[in-house]
């Protein structure tokens, strides 16, 4: 055995902002051998993403490597000469991003594209190039290449472009691809397609990968060696079994328990004391009250189709059920009509066709232009997916959670009112302090609990979660879904929870809905559902969850072997 | 919060030094357009033919023009009616581009699309001689030009509200908002408006120095404001036939007037928006 490929020792990344110096990496080290794949894993500012940029030179102008080496194959490339390195570049090291399309050059030809990258590292013809971007095509298995070549990236779907651009990086056979988050905001089939794809491409070629991730599922599915990372240092260094079931590191304990697994109940998802302060609460509860017979049932939508414009409908002929206090999972792909069904029971926007009845009263004639004058409005609630664009930015936190009080239940401005605010931020667990901030000035896991403080202000009784913990680090994630549960507990609160997060829909909901191109494919009670799927879908959905507990992946055997 | 504010505009103020200075160059017009009448040394439109043409001096600062009318006296008295112009001209298209370019970029579909060419219409023609043709029409006053700049102003204004309106349609706290009972009315109203307010900062201050230039250039062809009301435009219109007779003063103040005028308005804009938009602050 030589020495590593790749060597990072003691590396300190410091970023210039307007606050003065920031360190976001802050001593690591680590190493890499030749054809290894490396998990690199931890939570927004962790400064996993910084370490991969500083080890391709790619950190942008505020950033500087103010200690430390980072040595390929023995040589510190702090110390080659950037004429020199734009050959390292694509030869020796490359990387794919997170976002494939924003990545991919919209005005260019994918084809075109992956023949740049050869032509700028070797001295052949451009019918040569076009002929070796065709070949490329075929290894990440795209369909038609042939026909593909000459296709734009907005013509692709997002598992495509991500393809493309592991073709461009692999282009020119480099030693080592790093690789940040390449499957966040892709489908969990998707996720699956293209991990398989680039283990397979990584063995076949003997390419070491670093897989920079905030799942450490999908880490611990495809590597051998995972390195978690807080605050810009290194925290522990295992392999994923060993990671998973003795963490070492108190944070590695809490990130381990925050991730939720096809095993773990609502309560697994914090360490130690804190579980046993959720269990204390889970059991102060009381269990829900039966309805007197013959009360209608909260929500019942029958045969609801929503059809834009010309073409196939969104969502054709869905219907369902839900009783107060309940919980029911609405999971599909993009494009399954999870969202469109999500508005429509909120009555942001009006169905094609069908009904929805609200405690037994039609609400789906109402047109939703009026709704807002409907005295149903403050009785269901949506919760938004991405807690950084549901806040006004001109609003403050506190002007946030007032304003359907102020809309909806009469209330004016004054003590009450600061006292119902408050009352709802404590619930929700947002210091008071924070109420006069404005957005910008609050963390995403802060901003998530100011849209939910928002949405259970008016005491509705169904509350629409449109992905809400989709943009949320696990930990952060954690806190939201264990705060979404005790909420539906304490005030008989029904929960459709709209998610692609099939761990997380198993364990927060009773029943599921897989949906499928607008269609229901199947439903029934959630663990049921998830552990003996009927439909080849479902089984397929859930056959794309990374799992921990499952042997290891075939890709690590073929590149052991 | 006031603190807050005054803090945040001071911040912004020294990392753009400039901002300052065009805030207080601006400042000064306001207060040169208040106090006008009341602080020159002569009567702006009373003529005194033995001081005819003199150069400038320490009793007359920016020399006399063909009648013997102290320049300096009507360059400032003149400031009032320009701002006044600018502002009221700016001001209508300003409120009228931005409620109706938000209802389109909000609305979509029919409204957006006939408003939208009809604003395409409108910038076909060279604007300056739409503005021409429009004072010609309604009669040479200076509420006229009023109406004129407000109107060949009015398509940057829509285009401008549309676009940022119609990227935020659909964001979340739009959506949350109608969840909490706002009509589509308020939500354009009292969502919308106040967040582009801070990028239609700029495009207000940049215009109001560009609608100076158009009053003027109105005024310098003849229509608008008429002689002998002291105004910028004119008195370069005046100025300009005793240029080659070496007589540099009468268009020099003025264009200098207008030039420092137009600067301070323009370089206040970006200033403007980070001091607008809370977002800046941290």
């Amino acid at each position: 055995m030589t020495g590593p490929l790749l060597r990072i020792e003691d590396l300190h990344v410091t970023f210039s902002t307007r606050r003065g110096l920031v360190e976001a990496v802050r001593g690591v080290t680590l190493s890499l051998g030749e054809g290894e794949m490396l998990g690199l894993v931890g939570e927004s500012g962790s400064g996993k993403s910084v370490t991969g940029f500083a080890t391709t030179r790619l950190l942008d102008t505020a950033g500087r490597v103010t200690a430390g080496k980072i040595l390929y194959r023995g040589r510190d490339i702090a110390k080659v000469p950037d004429s020199d390195f734009r050959v390292l570049h694509g030869a020796a090291m490359s990387m794919i991003f997170q976002n494939p399309r924003a990545a991919l050059n919209p005005i260019r030809a994918v084809g075109l594209q992956i023949a740049d990258a050869i032509l700028s590292h070797k001295r052949i013809g451009k019918q040569q190039a076009a002929e070796e971007a065709l070949k490329l095509l075929r290894a990440v298995q795209i369909r038609d290449p042939e026909k593909r070549v000459s296709a734009y990236p907005h013509e692709l779907s997002g598992g495509m472009c991500q393809r493309v651009m592991i073709a461009i990086a692999i282009s020119c056979n480099p030693m080592l691809l790093i690789a940040d988050e390449p499957t966040t905001g892709l489908d969990v089939t998707t996720q699956k397609v293209v991990m398989d794809l680039l283990a397979q491409i990584a063995a076949e070629r003997g390419m070491a990968t670093i897989l920079i991730t905030h799942d450490l599922g999908l880490a611990a599915q495809y590597c051998r060696r995972i390195v978690v990372m807080e605050k810009g240092r290194l925290v522990e260094e295992a392999a994923p079994e060993r990671l998973f079931h003795h963490p070492q590191h108190a944070y590695t304990k809490r990130l381990v328990a925050a991730s939720p697994t096809a095993a773990s109940r609502i309560e697994d998802l914090v360490a130690d004391e804190e579980r046993s302060q959720y269990l204390a609460v889970l059991a102060a509860c009381k269990p829900r009250p039966q309805p007197p017979p013959g009360t209608p049932p909260l929500l019942e939508v029958r045969n609801l189709v929503k059809q834009y414009d010309q073409g196939a409908p969104a969502v054709s002929d869905f219907s369902m059920v839900m009783v107060a206090g309940e919980s029911v999972g609405l999971v599909g792909e993009s494009g399954s009509g999870k969202t469109t069904i999500s508005r429509m029971i909120c009555r942001l926007i009006d169905p094609s066709a069908g009904e929805i009845l609200f405690d037994g009263q039609s609400i789906g004639h109402l047109p939703a232009r009026d709704f807002h004058r409907s005295p149903m409005r403050k009785d269901i609630q949506i919760v938004f997916q991405d807690p950084n664009e549901s806040l006004n930015p001109r609003f403050t936190a506190f002007d946030c959670i007032a304003h359907p009080l102020l809309r909806l239940t009469g209330m004016r401005p004054g003590e009450a009112l600061q006292h119902r605010v408050e009352e709802c931020a404590r619930r929700v667990g947002l210091p008071l302090e924070l109420l006069p901030r404005f957005p910008h000035q609050l963390s995403g896991g802060q901003k998530a609990r100011v849209g939910i403080a928002r949405a259970i202000a008016c005491r509705p009784r169904l509350l629409v979660l449109d992905e809400p913990t989709a943009a949320l680090d696990v930990s952060v994630q954690a806190v939201v879904l264990q705060l979404l549960d005790r909420l539906r507990r304490e005030d008989d609160l029904a929960l459709l929870f709209v998610s692609h997060d099939l761990n997380v829909v198993r364990m927060m909901c009773d029943r599921t809905i897989v949906l499928r191109d607008g269609r229901i494919v199947e439903q029934g009670e959630s663990r049921a559902l998830f552990d003996n799927p009927q439909t080849d879908y479902t089984r397929e959905l859930v056959g794309a969850v990374p799992h921990i507990n499952l042997p290891a992946g075939d890709a690590i055997e073929a590149r052991s072997s | 919060m006031a603190s807050a504010t005054l803090r945040h505009t001071v911040w912004i103020l020294r990392g753009n030094p400039l901002t300052g200075i065009a805030a207080a160059g601006v400042a000064l017009l306001v207060l040169i357009a208040i106090l006008g009448p009341t602080i020159v040394p002569y009567d702006p439109i009373a003529s005194n033919v033995s001081q005819a043409l003199m150069p400038p001096s320490a009793a007359h600062l920016a020399g006399t023009d063909q009648l013997g009318r102290d320049t300096f006296s009507r360059l400032v008295v003149a400031t009032r009616l320009d701002l006044v112009i600018a502002v009221s001209a700016v001001g209508i298209s300003f409120v009228l581009g931005a409620v109706i370019g938000a209802f389109c970029g909000y609305a979509g579909g029919r409204l957006d699309r006939s408003v939208g060419r009809f604003v395409d219409v409108m910038m076909a023609f060279p604007l300056f001689v739409l503005a021409m043709a429009m004072v010609a029409a309604l009669g040479n006053r200076v509420e006229n030009i009023v109406i004129a700049t407000a109107i060949i102003n009015l398509p940057f204004y829509i285009r401008f509200a549309r676009a940022e309106v119609n990227v935020r349609r659909n964001v979340g706290w739009v959506e949350a908002a109608r969840a909490s009972g706002e009509s589509h009315v308020s939500v354009v109203l009292r969502f919308l408006l106040p967040n582009v307010l801070p990028a239609m900062a700029v495009q207000v201050s940049l215009n109001l120095g560009w609608a100076i230039l158009n009053a003027a250039g109105l005024s310098f062809i003849g229509l608008g404001v008429k002689p002998p009301t002291p105004e910028w435009g004119i008195m370069v219109a005046e100025g300009a036939r005793f240029i080659s007779t070496g007589k540099w003063w009468l268009v020099a103040f003025p264009g200098l007037a207008l030039m420092l005028a137009v600067l301070c308005f323009n370089l206040l804009g970006d200033g403007l928006r980070d001091i607008l938009d809370p977002r800046m602050r941290t």
